[in-house]
């Protein structure tokens, strides 16, 4: 292949005029992404009065905001958006494109992949820039994109070797948020919106947005239980602990699952990536997908029954035994302690 | 009337994983994990026969995989899917979701005369949500991800409610659309115990080559018209049947390509035990104290 670009995308998701962390959160990453390509960091903002984003996304590395307004473009629709990714795709042909792995980007991302015939790879853990040997042939700069795999009992680093354009999308909180301390010299290229009689395929009738009260990310202690409770009314346990210690309750995505615990609370690959002063997990067995989410913590503390579960392995204590014994008698003790 | 063509998969449990499938040196042993019926592939033929029997019409599962998805196929005849198909051809092993989504959209080009296509939202095993908008894409039909409820069909026309970060929203898509489920969306019905009976000798052609391959009295050919005029054979779709484009299908269809891939293997960490006693967890709590992680 020849003449790749060295151009890096973050497609800017916006909801009500405010842009997403997630997308704020790429652009970071992708600032080092584009050093190290020595190309540029491009923003692509879309919506209706949406220019204070693009202005927002300077100060965290945009060299330049590729601009499209128009009062269709309000509220996110899959076909209008990506039809404007998708030629803008073809015609620019950047290296590297980076999606939030939320709903929308969740929504956007493949159609697009698919309709310009790009790599894409999901909920990524690490994206780097390497020069490697595949099958004998040397790939220079390409994107590594590394993500659990397989029920996460292993870590996969996928690429894209045959392809100008490279794809992925990334949780929110998996990446760092840091803004420059003096923004780029930068620039905004508005391109126009040209309606579509297809854009009226899927109309929105109503939208309900419900504050989310959950902020696991910002609790400096959580207490999360797995399916090794067993029982929702074990999980209460849970409710118990974080109660006494102030803290917020998780879950595993198993727990999820079983209905003990809201998807919000979900702690992992597919949830949310925390880093409190003190994480307790109980009940849980620690795929690597759970500890995606939640080994950046400052101190954890594990309980389960099995000795030979994989979450001991990360823990800074660890206690063998069953819940419903030792968290009343965690709860007991911490209270005599506070008298 | 509405048909619907259903998009299921077969993937390995791995939602669970115990201490009991970890081998010695850390890793876990995939060979262990039972393969099951992705949950949200469920949800989404549920929905498809609930829209049957409100609406009228047909309904349709489709999975590609190797022969041995043929059992998810069965478990859909048990819940009620009208006709099913396998698209299996060892061409197709080793698709990234590009490559499956080309497959897929056209094994659906050619069943044809379809108002919905349902799937679950992902699969278990790669999480990655993108065979259904990819699929959409290549069938340029409008789609409808993480569906949550379907409100009404008149006109042509489709009224759901969907998930949305941090709320919901209601759309109304015209069809034929794509859809893709969340769990919430249905509880998928038990298998009814009189259509176990009926179609639990269904075979695919790969199971009747096993059935003559073992008993030189029995022809695949003879066989499968047997099967078939007992209404109890599985249609696979090969590579030929579709007439695909080989650069489009497998790995070589397939952009993403695994580089590397590690086994996590759990090395010791620097642990404290602490005994599960009420002395053991005090002096766990005045170390977290004295350490200001607590208090």
């Amino acid at each position: 292949m020849q003449n790749l670009s060295n151009e890096v995308w973050v497609f800017i998701e916006q909801r009500n005029g405010k842009p997403a962390d997630v997308s704020l959160e790429l652009l970071c990453k992708g600032r080092k992404l584009a050093e190290q390509l020595h190309g540029p960091l491009k923003a692509v903002v879309i919506g209706e009065d949406v220019k204070s984003i693009a202005d927002e996304t300077f100060k965290y590395g945009a060299n330049e905001v590729l601009l499209i307004q128009h009062k269709e473009l309000k509220n996110y629709r899959t076909l209008p958006y990506s039809r404007i990714l998708n030629d803008l795709i073809i015609k620019f042909s950047p290296r590297i494109v980076l999606f939030g792995a939320t709903v929308i980007g969740r929504d956007l991302a493949p159609r697009v992949a698919s309709n310009t015939k790009s790599g894409l790879t999901a909920d990524c853990t690490e994206l780097r820039i390497d020069t490697i040997t595949y099958l004998g042939k040397e790939c220079k700069d390409i994107l590594l994109q590394i993500r659990p795999a397989f029920g996460g009992n292993i870590i996969a680093t996928i690429i894209t070797p045959d392809n100008p354009v490279q794809m992925a999308t990334v949780r929110e909180g998996v990446m760092e948020l840091s803004p420059l301390e003096k923004p780029n010299k930068s620039k905004i290229t508005e391109i126009p919106f040209l309606p579509d009689p297809t854009d009226a395929l899927v109309e929105i009738i109503e939208q309900f947005h419900q504050e989310n009260k959950v902020n696991l990310k910002g609790a400096p202690i959580i207490v999360a239980g797995g399916y090794g409770l067993g029982t929702a009314a074990n999980f209460k346990l849970i409710h118990e602990l974080a109660h006494v210690l102030g803290g917020e309750v998780a879950g595993s995505r198993a727990a999820v699952d079983a209905g003990f615990v809201p998807h919000e609370r979900q702690v992992g690959q597919t949830g949310v990536t925390v880093r409190p002063k003190l994480y307790i997990a109980v009940g849980i067995s620690g795929a690597i997908q759970h500890r995606a989410g939640m080994q950046e913590a400052n101190k954890i503390i594990a309980i389960n029954t099995d000795p030979d579960a994989p979450i001991f392995q990360i823990a800074h204590y660890g206690i063998v035994g069953d819940a419903v014994d030792i968290i009343p008698k965690f709860i007991d003790a911490y209270k005599h302690k506070l008298k | 009337m509405y048909n619907s063509i259903v998009l299921v998969k077969q993937v390995p449990d791995t939602a669970n994983i115990s201490g009991k499938v970890m081998k010695e040196d850390g890793t876990v042993n995939r060979s262990k994990l039972p393969a099951i019926f992705n949950h949200e592939d469920k949800v989404a033929l549920e929905l498809a026969l609930q829209v049957k029997e409100k609406y009228g019409g047909k309904v349709t599962a489709i999975t590609m995989g190797p022969p041995r998805a043929s059992d998810i196929l069965r478990e859909c005849l048990y819940m009620g899917a009208d006709e099913v198909f396998l698209i299996s051809d060892r061409k197709f092993a080793g698709a990234d979701t590009l490559a499956t989504s080309y497959v897929l959209s056209e094994a659906i080009n050619k069943i044809g005369n379809y108002h919905f296509i349902f799937g679950g939202r992902q699969a278990i095993d790669g999480d990655t949500a993108q065979v259904g908008p990819q699929t959409a894409d290549k069938l340029n039909i409008p789609q409808v991800t993480y569906a949550e409820q379907i409100l009404d069909i008149k006109k042509n026309k489709v009224t759901i409610k969907r998930k949305i970060d941090g709320g919901h929203e209601i759309v109304r898509a015209a069809l034929p659309v794509l859809v893709t489920v969340i769990k919430e969306a249905a509880d998928p019905r038990p298998f009814s115990a009189k259509k176990v009976m009926a179609y639990k000798g269904a075979k695919s052609l790969t199971d009747l080559e096993k059935l003559t391959e073992g008993n030189s009295l029995l022809y695949t050919d003879t066989l499968i018209h047997e099967y078939k005029e007992r209404n109890l054979f599985i249609s696979t779709l090969t590579m030929d049947d579709l007439q695909l484009d080989v650069d489009r299908c497998g790995v070589k269809g397939s952009p993403t390509k695994v580089h590397k891939v590690e086994s996590v293997v759990l090395a010791g960490g620097n642990q404290t035990r602490v005994e599960p006693t009420k002395d053991g967890i005090g002096i766990l709590i005045d170390k977290l104290l004295e350490d200001h992680i607590l208090g």
